[in-house]
C-alpha cells in the first residue's frame, strides 16, 4: 500500500506550490515598495505566499486522507480539442475564415469516440454555412473569408 | 412613491420593441441550454459576450439575464420529464419531479415548477427593486477599507458555499487573484506576470479565460464518458393542478421564495444553493417526510421557487456593489465593462434606465417563460435527442469565433486553448473552477482598494479593524471560514452536496 492516500490532492498540492513559486519568482523581480505605498510586487508576493501555504496543506491532506483516484483521462478529446482551437488561431489569417473554421469543426468532431466521417463532414458543412450567415453576413465581423494562402488577397 | 416611478421607467424601457425581442431571445436561448445537459449558462453567456458589443447596454444585459433565469426553467423541465437535470440547480427537482412524472403527474409537476418559479420571480423582482437602491446608497458611503473587507467576505463566502474541498477552493481563489493581476500595474505601468509576451501587456483576456475553463474544459470532461442518453420521456398529461395539490404547494412556494431571495443576495449564493437548502427544509418540516423522493409535490414547489428567486436576487450585489456573487454575475460584470460601464453603486443613479430596465425585464421575462415553456414542452424534449457528439463541435466553433472577435486577436484563441487544458486539469484534480473566475474578476479591484486603504492609513493594517463596517465584514468572513472548517459542519455539508 502506498503512503500517498489521495493522489489527486498530492498532485493538486504540488501544482499549487509550483505555481506559487512561479508567481513569487516573477513578483520578486518587481519593486516591492512599502506598506504605505505598495509597489507592483507587494500584493502578488502576499498572494503567492498564501497560495504556497494552501498548496502545502492540500499536499499534506493527500498523505492523510483517502480519496478516490483519478478516473480515466479523455486524451483523445483533450488533444484534439486543444489542437482544433490552436488550428483556428494559427490558420484564421493565412487560410481565411471559411477553411479555418471547417478545420476547427472537423478536428473537434474527431475528438469524440463516436466519430463518424459522414456525420462529421455534415456538421462541418452546416457549421461553416451557419457561422458565415450569423457572424459574417449578419454581424459583419471583419474577417477575410478566404486567406492569402488560398489566393485571397 | 419613488419606487413606482422607477418601476414605471423600468417598464417603459423594457417594453420597447427591441428590448422585448432581446428578452425573448434570452429566455428562449436560456431554456434551450437549460434543456441541453453539458451546456450551462456560464459557457453560453461567455460565448455570447462578444456578440453583445454591438447592442445597447440595456438590451445586452436584458438578453444575458434572460439566459440565466431561462436556464433555470429549462433545467427543471428535463429534470421532471426524463430525470436528467439540465442544470445543477435542478438536481433536486429531479428527485420528486420525476417520480411524479412516473405516476402520471408530469403535467402537474411541470405546472408546479412553472407557477412556483413565476411567483418567486415576481417577488424577487420587487425585492430587487426595493432593496437595491438603499444598498447602493449605503455602498456610496464605503471607503477603500470597507470595499476591501466586502470583497474578502464575498470571496470567502463563495468558498464556504461551494462543494468540495475548502482549502483547494481557497487556493483556486488566490490563483484567480494572481491571474487577474497580470498585465500592467495601474499605478506604475510596470508589466506584471507577462513573461515578456507582448500580448499579455493588458493581462489575460477575461472572455478567453472563461470560455477556456468553462467552455472547452467542460467539453473535454463531457467527452470522458459519452454514454448514450436513454430517452424515456414521460407523457405530459393535463397541466392542471387539483385543488388539493394547489393547497399543498402554497406554503412551500412561499418558503422557497423567501429562502431563495435571502440566499441569492449572499455572495456565493444563487440558484443552486437555494434549491438544495429549500429541499432539505421542506423535507424536515413536512408532516410526511417519507413521501419525499417518491413524488412529493412540495419537493418540486419549494426548490423550484427557491432557485428562481435566488437567481434573481443574486443580481443585487452585482448591480449595487459591483461584486459578483457567482460566475454568471462575474460574466455580467464583464459584459458591463465591455460596454464601458463600471458596475458599482453609481449605476443606480447614473444609469437609471439600465438599472430599472433590467429589473422590469426580469418580470416580463418570467411571464414569457411561463407562456413559452408550457406549450413548447414537446419541442424541448425532442431537442434532447440531439446527440452530444453532434453538438459539441458547434459549441467549439462558437467559442473560437467568439473569443477571436472580442479583440480581433488570434492570441486570445491561444489563451483560450491554454485555459481549456488548465480547466480540464483542475477538474481532474477536484478543484472547482468557479472560485478561480471570481478571483480573476475581483483581483484588480481587491489590490486597488488595499493599496488605497493602506495609503490613507499610512501603512497601518489596523485600519481594517478600527472602522466598524469593515471590521464587521471581516469578522463575518472569519466566522464563515471557521464555521465551515468545523468538522461537524463540514460533514453535514458533504452530505448535503451528495444528496
Amino acid at each position: 500500500m502506498s503512503f500517498i492516500r489521495s493522489p489527486k490532492d498530492v498532485l493538486a498540492g504540488l501544482l499549487f506550490i509550483a505555481l506559487a513559486a512561479l508567481f513569487a519568482w516573477q513578483a520578486n523581480l518587481l519593486p516591492m515598495g512599502s506598506s504605505v505605498r505598495m509597489g507592483p510586487g507587494y500584493f502578488p508576493m502576499i498572494l503567492s505566499g498564501m497560495m504556497g501555504v494552501l498548496g502545502v496543506i492540500v499536499l499534506i491532506n493527500g498523505f492523510r486522507f483517502h480519496a478516490e483516484g483519478a478516473t480515466g483521462i479523455a486524451w483523445r478529446g483533450l488533444i484534439l480539442l486543444t489542437l482544433s482551437a490552436l488550428f483556428f488561431g494559427a490558420f484564421l489569417r493565412p487560410l481565411g475564415f471559411l477553411p479555418a473554421l471547417a478545420g476547427t469543426v472537423f478536428l473537434s468532431a474527431l475528438g469524440s469516440q463516436k466519430f463518424h466521417l459522414v456525420t462529421a463532414l455534415a456538421i462541418t458543412g452546416v457549421m461553416v454555412v451557419f457561422s458565415w450567415a450569423v457572424f459574417i453576413w449578419g454581424l459583419g465581423l471583419p474577417i477575410q473569408l478566404i486567406g492569402p494562402w488560398l489566393g485571397g488577397y | 412613491m419613488e419606487l413606482f416611478d422607477n418601476l414605471a421607467l423600468g417598464f417603459s424601457v423594457a417594453f420597447s420593441l427591441q428590448n422585448l425581442l432581446y428578452c425573448f431571445i434570452g429566455c428562449l436561448l436560456g431554456t434551450l441550454i437549460g434543456v441541453l445537459p453539458g451546456l450551462g449558462p456560464v459557457a453560453t453567456i461567455a460565448m455570447l459576450l462578444p456578440i453583445t458589443f454591438g447592442l445597447p447596454p440595456v438590451s445586452a444585459l436584458i438578453m444575458l439575464a434572460g439566459i440565466y433565469y431561462g436556464a433555470q426553467y429549462g433545467g427543471s423541465t428535463t429534470a421532471i420529464l426524463i430525470n436528467l437535470p439540465g442544470e445543477s440547480s435542478s438536481v433536486v427537482t429531479a428527485l420528486d419531479g420525476h417520480q411524479m412524472a412516473k405516476q402520471g403527474r408530469a403535467g402537474a409537476a411541470l405546472a408546479t415548477a412553472a407557477l412556483g418559479s413565476f411567483f418567486a420571480g415576481t417577488v424577487a423582482t420587487f425585492l430587487l427593486a426595493l432593496f437595491a437602491p438603499p444598498l447602493a446608497d449605503l455602498a456610496l458611503k464605503f471607503g477603500p477599507p470597507e470595499y476591501f473587507a466586502l470583497m474578502v467576505l464575498g470571496l470567502i463566502a463563495s468558498v464556504t458555499l461551494a462543494s468540495g474541498s475548502i482549502v483547494k477552493a481557497l487556493a483556486m481563489i488566490v490563483l484567480g487573484l494572481l491571474l487577474g493581476l497580470s498585465g500592467q500595474d495601474i499605478y506604475t505601468g510596470t508589466p506584471r506576470f507577462t513573461f515578456d509576451v507582448q500580448e499579455l501587456t493588458d493581462g489575460f483576456d477575461f472572455v478567453a479565460l472563461a470560455m477556456g475553463v468553462f467552455g472547452i474544459g467542460e467539453i473535454i470532461r463531457n467527452l470522458e464518458d459519452e454514454k448514450q442518453r436513454s430517452l424515456v420521456a414521460a407523457k405530459v398529461s393535463s397541466l392542471m393542478l387539483t385543488k388539493d395539490e394547489f393547497k399543498q404547494i402554497i406554503a412551500p412556494v412561499l418558503r422557497g421564495t423567501i429562502l431563495g431571495s435571502a440566499l441569492g443576495i449572499l455572495p456565493g449564493g444563487g440558484a443552486m444553493l437555494s434549491s438544495f437548502a429549500s429541499y432539505s427544509i421542506e423535507k424536515k418540516i413536512s408532516k410526511n417526510p417519507k413521501s419525499f423522493g417518491k413524488g412529493a409535490i412540495a419537493g418540486v414547489a419549494g426548490p423550484e421557487s427557491a432557485n428562481n428567486a435566488g437567481a434573481q436576487t443574486s443580481f443585487i450585489p452585482m448591480l449595487t456593489l459591483g461584486i459578483p456573487s457567482n460566475p454568471v454575475m462575474a460574466l455580467m460584470i464583464g459584459a458591463l465593462i465591455i460596454q464601458g460601464i463600471t458596475p458599482g453603486p453609481n449605476v443606480v443613479t447614473e444609469k437609471p434606465d439600465l438599472f430599472w430596465g433590467i429589473i422590469a425585464s426580469m418580470w416580463i421575462g418570467n411571464l414569457m417563460l411561463v407562456l413559452l415553456n408550457l406549450p413548447l414542452i414537446g419541442m424541448w424534449v425532442r431537442l434532447l435527442t440531439v446527440p452530444y457528439h453532434v453538438l459539441f463541435p458547434a459549441i467549439m466553433a462558437f467559442c473560437c469565433i467568439g473569443v477571436y472577435s472580442v479583440n480581433n486577436n488570434t492570441f486570445d484563441v491561444y489563451t483560450m486553448a491554454l485555459f481549456g487544458v488548465v480547466g480540464y486539469v483542475l477538474v481532474k484534480l477536484d478543484c472547482e473552477p468557479a472560485p478561480l473566475l471570481l478571483g480573476f474578476v475581483i483581483g484588480p479591484m481587491l489590490e486597488e482598494y488595499l493599496r488605497r486603504a493602506m495609503l490613507i492609513s499610512r501603512g497601518d493594517p489596523m485600519v481594517f479593524v478600527t472602522r466598524p463596517i469593515s471590521a464587521t465584514l471581516l469578522a463575518l468572513a472569519a466566522i464563515a471560514l471557521v464555521v465551515v472548517l468545523l468538522p461537524s459542519v463540514s460533514k453535514t455539508r458533504e452530505e448535503a452536496f451528495r444528496e
